[in-house]
């Protein structure tokens, strides 16, 4: 790589300065948030119209919120690890950050069985099917951060994650704490407007 | 892994830039990151996508303009879509429409448009080796194209295409009972609009970033040119608006194909009722126009940044209002999240909600006629030299104004009831988006195929080209006015039936005949485009004139686009005519303090600044 820079021309110091990648990262989490604004906005509009239905929130969701909290805490633990080369304790953070993710999913689908014991399916009253359209398109990002989360974690063990090269356990931290914002955002909304 | 390990922290270490001088053809033509690459191919799949579009509108027309016409020599293309009496199939006829206007809108205007110059003329003018990531930048294309191949597939099925127009409004597009269109044609227009989207984004990302990150040295947000500016807030809005798209479409998938009843409540076909309950139909439309308005403003920017230019250039003056135009483009990006509910003034609404979001849509009128008037006193008084670009650029501001001022009308949530859904809404709509934005298209295309293809298009046969095009487009449209004031309504089939539409049918011919000419006339633009790439008069490295970074690269520019070192920027990029200097243009490179003889007075403190050594040895490298 480092040859290519002499084809270039040196010393062309830019205007500005902020990585491309990171920089990619938050517009693409700019536009999964209109997703979602978009969403609970219609949710708002179509309650507004009448014609609907209360629903009583499992208790798994507080349950959930939790794992979903603590994943966050565990991974900016690794992140911090990393910073301080702490190698050992980057691969535990990140570890428990999957286990615990995977536990969140694990819960949100015995939710969905709950909803379906109280006769709440995802065809029906738009009242139910938000719940669903929510929580479903929340698990599918959040499966993509899982992804992510494998790719660090690999490279956490090829030793590639150290305090010199923090970029992808730092992006990996910011979408995932974003992920956990936005479940809170999406629960604290629909307790809100029950 | 290797990739993704290095940190990018200097322009020149940039890792996509692997370069392989001999890049193999499937590399270099076809699965390129050169931005530049990917910009041609955006343009020639967009100019297939006019011709389609601009095709099907003649047979519609035909249909509108001579209704009583035997249509069997179309058979050969259409097949059964003309009946065994020779006539259009009256479903046919609204799967025509529909896809017209998704394809106009969508694939030409915004993935042609932008597509195309985003991408060629945001590293060429800030100063970049190439985007942010080529990558991306690749995979925005193949997006793009998969998505264009399912719509262009839709066209020839069975059931026929989506046909509940471009606006897909439910319950139409959601039930497949409802028409043919709307079952397979239907479910394939989603996906291609899925894939669209996010080629949109993939494509607006990495403009954004960038736009931001990879300026060169020198190159402030003040001292952006103009289109880079446009094609800024442009991708802006798109990756604020097209996400919303994609949820509005992802619940009519889920009410399409699963059951449930996000958008439909309480439905009766054939008798029988539907299970659907609780649902609601206006929702749909709030979620599609909060895409749909801006989407008309992500179609207009990127040409109006395209005409800043061009006027500037051609009238050797600087663009009145530099900060004007900016201050009104970034209104217009706010404003137009705020007035979606025009489209919606006769669904019912709320009359109190409707006199809202008439006053913030005649705001928006506000910045629109803003950018107007500095073109027109861009061009006052200057040297104005009339290249086709020039011209079409002129023709441009032409549209925006006679098509802006009948949204003035249609904004008025009472006058509306009368004009919502007419051909008065069409006509509007066309000069000041269609025709405008095509405008702005064909425009940058005549100006920048010297940097394109190394050589120059026919000016003869641009000249042509445009005064057909110009009278036509006003000879198509105008009249669209009288028939929507009429009452004529939009996508209807046939108005033989309606005794007091009778004394219109002359004036529906006659715009059928100038919209085949006008058609016709495209061709002319065609063969200049393909012959001039291989047989145009080789272009000069500079052939307007120009001050921006683009006409500082080698006559066909390679991969890297500058073969030493990246240029750096002295000054904004309008210094025409300026008082006192030798030339009537000094190109950003210059730096101010080789130019004591024209500059103003902070310029000469600024000067000091540049830290440039001897005027002289800085001038070999600029030259
Ligand atoms: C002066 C500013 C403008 C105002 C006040 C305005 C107002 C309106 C209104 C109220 C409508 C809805 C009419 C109806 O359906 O009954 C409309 C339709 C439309 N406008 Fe504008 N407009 C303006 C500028 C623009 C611009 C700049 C564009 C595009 C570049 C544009 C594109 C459209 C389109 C595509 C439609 C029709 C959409 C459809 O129903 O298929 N307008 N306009
Ligand atoms: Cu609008």
């Amino acid at each position: 790589m480092e040859n290519t820079a002499s084809i270039f021309g040196t010393g062309e110091a830019r205007v500005r300065s902020m990585n491309a990648r990171k920089f990619a990262l938050w517009l693409f989490i700019i536009s999964v948030t209109m997703v979602f604004a978009s969403l609970t906005s219609a949710y708002i509009v179509k309650k507004s119209e009448g014609n609907w239905l209360i629903i009583e929130f499992p208790e798994l969701f507080n349950i959930t919120s939790v794992l979903i909290v603590i994943s966050s805490i565990s991974m900016h633990f690794s992140y911090l690890a990393a910073r301080r080369d702490n190698l050992l304790n980057i691969r535990l953070g990140l570890v428990i950050t999957g286990l615990l993710a995977i536990g969140f999913v694990v819960g949100q689908y015995f939710a969905w069985d709950k909803l379906v014991e109280q006769d709440v399916y995802f065809v029906g009253n738009p009242a139910g099917s938000f719940i669903y359209v929510f929580t479903g398109l929340h698990v599918l990002h959040l499966a993509g951060g899982l992804i992510f989360l494998f790719v660090v974690l690999f490279k956490a063990y090829t030793y590639k994650v150290h305090s010199r090269n923090l970029l992808s356990i730092e992006m990996c931290t910011t979408y995932w704490h974003f992920l956990g914002g936005l479940w809170l955002y999406l629960y604290i909304f629909l307790i809100a407007n029950n | 892994m290797s990739v993704a390990d290095i940190q990018i922290t200097e322009v020149g270490h940039d890792d996509h830039h692997d370069d392989h001088h001999d890049q193999g053809f499937v590399s270099k033509y076809i699965f390129s990151t050169d931005h530049k690459t990917i910009a041609k191919q955006f343009l020639i799949t967009g100019i297939f996508w006019a011709i389609v579009g601009g095709g099907l509108s003649l047979i519609f027309r035909l249909q509108l303009g001579y209704p009583d016409m035997d249509l069997n020599w179309l058979r050969p293309i259409m097949g059964d879509w003309i009946t065994a009496a020779g006539k259009l199939d009256t479903e046919f006829y609204l799967g025509l429409v529909t896809m017209h206007g998704t394809i106009m809108v969508f694939f030409v205007l915004t993935a042609g448009l932008s597509g195309t110059f985003s991408n060629f003329l945001i590293p060429l003018q800030i100063g970049a080796r190439d985007m942010a990531s080529g990558f991306l930048n690749m995979l925005s294309y193949w997006f793009f194209f998969l998505s264009s191949v399912v719509m262009f597939v839709s066209l020839f099925i069975e059931t026929g295409p989506a046909s509940s127009g471009w606006t897909v409004y439910p319950p139409l597009s959601a039930l497949p009972q409802a028409m043919a269109g709307s079952g397979l044609g239907m479910t394939l227009w989603l996906i291609s609009m899925a894939l669209f989207i996010a080629s949109t984004l993939l494509g607006g990302i990495n403009y954004v970033t960038t736009v931001i990150n990879l300026r060169t040295e020198g190159m402030t947000f003040t001292r952006l040119p103009l289109t880079i500016w446009a094609f800024f807030i442009t991708a802006v809005i798109g990756i604020l608006s097209f996400p919303v798209l994609l949820s509005c479409a992802l619940l009519l998938i889920f009410d399409r194909s699963f059951g449930t009843s996000f958008y439909l409540s309480e439905i009766f076909i054939g008798g029988e009722a539907l299970p659907n309950m609780g649902g609601s139909p206006i929702l749909f439309q709030h979620l599609f126009w909060f895409l749909g308005h801006p989407e008309v403003y992500i179609v207009i920017l990127p040409a109006l940044g395209i005409t800043s230019e061009i006027i500037s250039t051609n009238s050797r003056k600087p663009i009145f209002g530099y900060k004007a135009m900016i201050l009104s483009m970034l209104a217009i990006a706010f404003l137009s999240f705020i007035v979606w509910a025009h489209h919606m003034f006769v669904s019912g609404m709320n009359p109190f909600l409707g006199s809202i979001f008439t006053l913030l849509t005649l705001i928006i009128a506000v910045p629109s006629a803003v950018k107007a008037f500095n073109y027109i006193t861009t061009l006052w008084r200057g040297n104005i030299v009339f290249t086709t670009g020039m011209l079409f650029s002129i023709g441009l501001v032409s549209f925006f104004i006679s098509g802006g001022l009948t949204g003035l009308f249609l904004g008025n949530s009472a006058l509306d009831i009368n004009l919502h859904d007419t051909y008065f809404v069409v006509a509007h709509f066309h000069l000041v988006m269609g025709s405008a934005a095509f405008f702005g298209l064909l425009a940058g295309v005549y100006h920048w195929f010297p940097k394109m293809f190394g050589r120059m298009m026919d000016e003869k046969l641009g000249r042509l080209h445009f005064w057909l095009t110009f009278i036509g487009v006003y000879l198509v449209f105008f009249p669209l006015h009288y028939i929507g004031i009429a009452g004529f309504p939009r996508r209807y089939y046939s108005f033989t039936s309606f005794e007091t539409f009778s004394g219109f049918a002359d004036l529906n011919t006659f715009v059928t005949i100038a919209a085949v000419v006008t058609f016709a006339a495209q061709f002319i633009f065609l063969f200049n485009f393909f012959y001039s790439i291989f047989g145009g008069r080789k272009a000069p490295a500079n052939p307007w004139k120009s001050n921006t970074l683009e006409w500082t690269t080698p006559r066909v520019p390679q991969h890297g686009n500058w073969p030493g070192a990246i240029p750096k920027v002295y000054r904004w990029a309008y210094d025409y005519s300026k008082p006192g200097a030798p030339d009537d243009f000094i190109p950003q490179t210059i730096p101010l303090s080789h130019t004591p003889e024209s500059n103003l007075p902070h310029e000469g403190e600024l000067a000091k600044e540049e830290g440039v050594e001897s005027p002289k040895k800085e001038k070999d490298k600029v030259e």
